[in-house]
């Protein structure tokens, strides 16, 4: 074995590698907005009284979340415009991630809904807010507050899920990361690089959220 | 979409998808295996081991979670050629996924001993049991107990993981079924079919998880 | 000219599945009377209160605040539950205390008070905390407005679950055994908070198992029998010469 290691092409690199781990936090932080979103739909829904709503919910949940990602990712950038859909590479991705964390979240919401006391829904009847008030009010912003940490990790995997847009060519930090390892031959320094970008852009994110989670927690 | 077209299509790529499906769960199952072999061991050192070892262990523990497992897929099949290690793509990917399923079965190893009990061990030490003894009798079935149910949905995580590996040329289900693509171009039928094998795949095992989980639960 | 009744209950009846709880109670009360209900667990206090508050949906009777009708209408000679917004307007009409306080573990206490009269009453904020501080301090607990829920004892989270209620301003406060989850050296303190407010002249309906303190604060005692009002009449003469033998076993079984 004969490597030496040189990590010149790797630095020089180093504000694309940036740049992509920008754009890989850009995307997860979009994703998890929606995705939550759509995730307390579905929550709602599948604890609706409505066969129907429960049905759609629970099919959105279990198809997505027993499908690879990276099957998704294709299907949606490759099939989709076959039925006319036709995305760019950034929207296409985002699409998918969206749909995907909001499947997990769905799943995340409605323990978190389900773990709230019926006491509280009445409590905020009681002075008289309407159905919808009570749970604008009351039950969702409790209901967030106890699952952050649940949502902390979901962020960080989704963070970590935004490598895959490189497999259709979104120049995130792993798209670039496999540039330069194919341009320079700087194999070991470019993937160590960047694997250290991810985990210590994984140890901010954490810490970061600790901090937001342990701010928002009730006394 | 034109059904009797699609049926006729996929008898023309059967052969090519079961071989690609094969593929899928041979790089699974010796992932899950010696992920799982190298996981109890992480998990001990993560217990048990002497400080320096705990340390580092705990360095490679956070590393390869910190990292995606894509990067991980793609250094590994990247860089041991560099550094002399021939491997085909096939083994580089499963060398890759193994690293990750080890990581979590460690950690989930290395929290099932934390979850018992200070009094358990202190209880057969009390009865005269040395510590391999206490171990293999006491804290490892309680362990084990507690882990099958989540170590069965983890299984589905290494399933979705291996689509990886299409990305370095092996040849398992969703490469396979691009090849079959880009011969006949009916890309929404067939990732579609791709995806509902490994729905099917994904929900018989966290079908099983359940099994299990209710299993132990009785006694 | 008679005046109308505060709170006008008739025929109420109640089931859950097929077990009736209420069989056709009725119940009048006056303003600034004060009514408790006591009775054995399963008698049917708890599922009539909350029919009061609505909480409850109920099958048969009707029930009146101020002369006026809530919860139901009748609609082509069909008995119907009004719409959300109406059920809402008509609970605010009542302020409800709970056994297990049920304060929003979110907001602090001072919050808890104003968050119905911001987004019920749609008060400013600043009108909403200086209500909100005028019944904290009317419970004692001015000086824990920024507290927690979860930093306060259970003594002190249902006299900011009273205070929440009856800065609603209601014409009928419900407190349902707000006493049974608490410490027994934490009662004394919820109820004399309730004495207090007695005495101001608010009409209250009190489901409890403190039979002293019902029958010192009570202008009138309800005693509860398997979905039946079984008796009623002031204080002392109930607990003194009960009529019924259910009622005398219950008085004498009950702890003073």
């Amino acid at each position: 074995m004969d490597y030496r290691l040189n990590f010149d092409a790797v630095w020089r690199s180093f504000d694309l590698l940036l740049s992509g781990l920008a754009l890989g936090l850009g995307l997860a932080i979009v994703s998890i907005f929606i995705g939550s979103l759509i995730g307390l739909i579905a929550a709602f829904a599948m604890l609706s009284k409505n066969k129907l709503w429960r049905g759609i919910a629970v099919a959105y949940v279990t198809a997505i979340r027993n499908t690879p990602i990276l099957v998704l990712i294709f299907f949606t950038f490759f099939a989709l415009p076959q039925l006319g859909v036709r995305l760019g590479k950034i929207e296409s991705f985002v699409f998918t991630l969206t749909i995907y964390s909001g499947a997990y979240l769905t799943e995340v919401f409605r323990g978190g809904l389900i773990a709230i006391p019926p006491g509280l829904r009445e409590a905020g009847l009681a002075v008289g807010l309407t159905e919808w008030g009570a749970q604008r009010w009351v039950i969702i912003p409790v209901m967030i507050r106890n699952v952050l940490p649940a949502l902390s990790n979901n962020f960080i995997s989704l963070f970590k899920d935004t490598s895959l847009a490189a497999a259709i060519a979104v120049p995130e930090l792993t798209f670039y990361a496999r540039q330069i390892n194919v341009n320079s031959f700087r194999v070991i320094e470019s993937w160590t690089v960047a694997s250290l970008m991810y985990v210590f852009a994984c140890y901010i994110i954490a810490a970061g959220l600790r901090l937001v989670e342990r701010k928002l927690a009730i006394p | 979409m034109d059904v009797a077209q699609f049926l006729h299509e996929f008898w023309i790529a059967r052969g090519a998808i079961w071989d690609g499906f094969q593929m899928t769960v041979a790089i699974s199952a010796l992932s899950i295996f010696f992920g799982t072999l190298l996981g109890l061991f992480v998990g001990l050192a993560l217990v048990y081991a002497w400080l320096p070892v705990r340390f580092v262990v705990r360095i490679y523990v956070d590393f390869i979670r910190g990292t995606p497992v894509f990067v991980l897929v793609l250094a590994s099949f990247y860089i041991l050629s560099v550094i002399g290690i021939q491997l085909t793509a096939f083994q580089a990917g499963i060398l890759a996924i193994t690293a990750f399923c080890s990581t979590h079965v460690g950690e989930m190893v290395r929290g099932a001993l934390a979850a018992i009990p200070r009094g358990q061990s202190e209880a057969a030490m009390a009865i005269g049991l040395t510590f391999r003894q206490t171990f293999q009798s006491v804290l490892m079935p309680q362990a084990l107990r507690q882990i099958l149910p989540t170590w069965v949905n983890a299984a589905t995580e290494m399933v979705k993981a291996s689509t990886l590996l299409s990305v370095i040329g092996v040849a398992e289900l969703l490469l396979a079924t691009q090849q079959v693509i880009s011969r006949n171009f009916l890309s929404l039928e067939f990732y579609f079919l791709a995806g509902f094998i490994y729905f099917l795949i994904d929900f018989s095992i966290e079908r099983l998880g359940r099994f299990v989980e209710k299993k132990l639960a009785y006694c | 000219m008679m005046s109308e009744p505060l709170l006008f209950i008739e025929n109420l009846h109640k089931s859950f599945g097929k077990l009736e709880v209420l069989k056709g109670v009725d119940l009048t009360m006056n303003a600034s009377d004060v009514v408790s209900i006591i009775g054995s667990s399963g008698s049917g206090k708890t599922t009539m209160l909350r029919c009061v508050n609505l909480l409850e949906e109920f099958h048969e009777g009707r029930i009146l605040i101020d002369g006026e009708e809530i919860g139901y209408t009748l609609k082509n000679g069909k008995r119907q539950r009004l719409p959300k917004a109406q059920i809402a307007r008509h609970r605010a009409l009542t302020g409800m205390v709970f056994q297990t306080f049920n304060l929003f573990p979110h907001l602090t206490a001072l919050k808890n008070v104003t968050l119905g009269l911001i987004k019920v009453r749609k008060m400013k904020k600043d009108e909403a905390a200086e209500v909100a501080r005028h019944w904290l301090s009317r419970v004692g607990l001015l000086d824990r407005q920024d507290h927690y829920p979860g930093q306060l004892s259970g003594g002190q989270q249902q006299r900011v679950a009273i205070a929440r209620a009856i800065a609603m301003n209601p014409k009928l406060m419900l407190f349902d055994e707000v006493t049974s989850a608490l410490d027994p050296e934490l009662v004394n303190e919820v109820l004399n908070v309730i004495k207090d407010l007695a005495s101001d002249g608010m009409t209250m309906l009190i489901v409890t198992h403190e039979m002293r303190f019902a029958f010192d604060v009570s202008t009138k005692v309800i005693f509860m029998n398997e979905g039946r009002i079984g008796e009623q009449g002031p204080p002392a003469e109930l607990f003194n010469n009960p009529k019924s033998k259910r009622l005398a076993e219950f008085i004498q079984n009950s702890t003073f």
